[in-house]
């Protein structure tokens, strides 16, 4: 039996494959009930389209701007609201890199690492930010404030190199400006 | 200024750096949603499905498919009754490509009216623009405008008295760059897992729930009003004798050059003028080493392919493809093998899964190349890298994705097979010395 796949009952924290792969641990999924707000946000959603599953991807995003990500039993509850299976919901939360099944820092920092932002100094932005934060991609600080993931071109190439916070977009960025620009994000 | 702009540069004519996007009544009042009134009022759908043809306008995604035909491709409603769609590709993720952006954030009416014209040209129930998560200021924006043109009757039941329906929305998706393929983009707009589709049959018979779809980039759908108010044989004039293409394009260079930005120019401009003129040049002290025509998945081409007029026949003989139009340069500083392995990452990663060539041939090509990087690179290598390029060639994977992936990688080693020799002889004397230790 590898060690590896800790899973001990005892244990309050529960490892999986993906968690030691980043190198971090995540707490086991907190319960979850869908808020009246959410559920109305998704019934909306079900009116754009002539078949509610077109709506799953939108009903992830609900619920994840409310929480930040989208925990286990959220999963099942999506499945209820529009009427699709939990496993069709989970089979298109785990394909798109916008939806988060682990919980992330307050605040999302997605790098541009494409041609044109590599070309025009990615490595040394991306080292500046995780020297500055000391996590790498993949990764939340410890204080839960950012989480640092890649993303590909956005689309602002004249600009490079990019990233997104949030939902802001940073252009031009420089090693230089980064401790600075990442000092407004509390 | 606008008049004048308008009669060259009809894409970006209502476009002033700096300047929130015109609202309705500004955008009526720079002569906005006369084609939508002209479409509906003088028009049959057949006449604007022709006249777009005559245009000669080629799909501005990169494929460079006629869009007239396109929709012409589509069955009458008394073959095929019920409902139907047009779907707007803006799901901009091709790297070096940022040119529907600046349409939607920008100029937010122009982009509805065309979904407006060319839903009436198919006779489209429903419209929907398929945005990527990530331009967020372009789904404020476009939210605005249709909520303004619902109001003013443009969208909705009976628009303009014709008789005919349709409503549209922005669908903001998750990620994934596979979703820019179209039949993945249906699926994926259909709440599913963005894996492409056989084809045939073609979305044009069966795309959205199995209805008639048109899928069209943002760029082509723009230049459709302007088709409509001005005529075919004007947009084929934009071109100003410079291609066998009609109208403009929107080109663009990033890298590192002095200007870089994006420019509305006729089509068939060179890549020289482009660069040179427009870009002011590679930055001081940069010579220009490779670049890319059109995006991550189009081939390699060199300083003395810069002559070339930037339209899709010319850089196709070229061994190329124009692709999106906008120039990655590439400077002399620049190692190629690293430059390759930074594309190879992105297509390896963004491999939606479903077919093994490009599932598992992605991934061995980046892997091979990052040894390479390293000086970890085998004897061989270089031929297993080029036997990548027929594996995953078009017609042997699923899609599109893994033969876009092997264009930079192809021309790469056959304009810059040095580089990538270097890191194997590098490798053989580590090696030596490993061994005698």
């Amino acid at each position: 039996m590898s060690t590896a796949n800790v899973t001990l009952s005892s244990s309050p924290t529960v490892m999986k494959l993906a968690d030691l792969v980043a190198g971090q641990a995540v707490p086991a999924t907190p319960p979850y009930v869908m808020s009246d707000e959410e559920r109305h946000e998704i019934e909306e959603c079900l009116h754009h389209y002539d078949d509610n599953r077109a709506a799953s991807i939108d009903a992830l995003k609900i619920v994840q701007k409310k929480h930040g990500w989208v925990p286990d039993a959220a999963i099942a509850e999506i499945g209820r609201a529009i009427g699709i299976p939990a496993a069709d919901v989970e089979g298109v939360a785990t394909f798109y890199n916008l939806i988060f099944r682990r919980p992330v820092g307050r605040h999302v920092i997605k790098i541009c690492d494409s041609i044109s932002c590599y070309l025009t100094g990615y490595d040394e932005v991306r080292n500046a930010i995780s020297a500055h934060l000391r996590i790498n991609l993949g990764q939340t600080t410890p204080d839960n404030r950012f989480t640092l993931l890649p993303i590909c071109c956005l689309g602002a190439c004249d600009k490079g190199p990019v990233a997104m916070i949030n939902d802001d977009t940073l252009v031009n960025l420089s090693p230089e400006t980064i401790p600075a620009l990442l000092e407004q994000y509390k | 200024m606008t008049a004048n702009l308008a009669e060259t540069k009809p894409l970006t004519a209502n476009i002033v750096p700096g300047r929130a996007p015109l609202n309705l009544k500004e955008y009526e009042a720079a002569g906005g949603y006369r084609a939508v009134r002209k479409a509906l009022k003088e028009m049959t759908p057949a006449d604007v499905t022709k006249t777009v043809k005559e245009a000669n306008l080629r799909g501005r995604g990169g494929a460079g498919f006629p869009t007239g035909v396109k929709w012409g491709l589509v069955p009458s409603l008394e073959k095929s009754p019920g409902s139907r769609y047009l779907v707007c590709n803006a799901d901009e993720m091709e790297p070096g490509t940022f040119k529907d952006r600046l349409l939607m954030e920008s100029d937010p009416h122009q982009m509805v009216e065309s979904m407006i014209v060319a839903g009436y040209a198919i006779q489209a129930t429903r419209s929907y623009i398929f945005l990527r998560g990530e331009y967020v200021e372009a789904a404020k924006n476009l939210n605005a405008a249709i909520a303004e043109a619902q109001a003013a009757g443009y969208l909705g039941k009976d628009i303009l008295g014709s008789g005919w329906t349709m409503d549209l929305h922005v669908h903001t998706g998750a990620g994934r760059y596979i979703c820019g393929e179209e039949t993945a983009l249906i699926n994926s707009l259909e709440g599913r897992r963005a894996n492409p589709r056989a084809k045939p049959p073609f979305p044009a018979i069966a795309g959205l729930w199995g209805r008639p779809t048109v899928v069209n980039n943002v760029e082509s759908l723009c230049n459709v009003p302007h088709i409509v108010n001005n005529g075919s044989a004007w947009f084929v004039g934009l071109n100003q004798g410079k291609s066998k293409d009609g109208g403009t394009k929107l080109y663009g260079v990033s890298g590192r050059a002095k200007k870089t930005g994006l420019w509305e120019l006729p089509i068939g401009t060179t890549a020289r003028e482009i660069l040179e003129v427009h870009a002011h040049g590679m930055k001081d002290g940069l010579k220009l080493k490779a670049w890319l025509p059109g995006g991550a998945s189009t081939d390699f081409l060199m300083p003395e392919h810069l002559d070339l007029a930037m339209d899709f026949d010319t850089i196709a003989k070229a061994g190329s493809r124009m692709g999106t139009g906008l120039l990655t340069v590439v400077d002399d500083r620049q190692n190629m093998v690293s430059v390759v392995r930074n594309l190879e990452d992105f297509f390896a990663r963004e491999s939606c899964g479903w077919c093994t060539p490009c599932r598992d041939g992605l991934p061995w090509t980046y892997k091979t190349l990052v040894a390479m990087e390293k000086g970890e690179g085998r004897p061989g290598d270089i031929e297993q890298l080029e036997k990548m390029t027929r594996f995953l060639a078009p017609g042997r994977p699923f899609c599109a994705h893994a033969p876009g992936a092997m264009e930079p990688l192809q021309s790469a080693l056959k304009f810059f097979r040095g580089e990538f020799e270097a890191t194997i002889k590098k490798i053989d004397k580590t090696t030596a010395t490993h061994a005698a230790a």
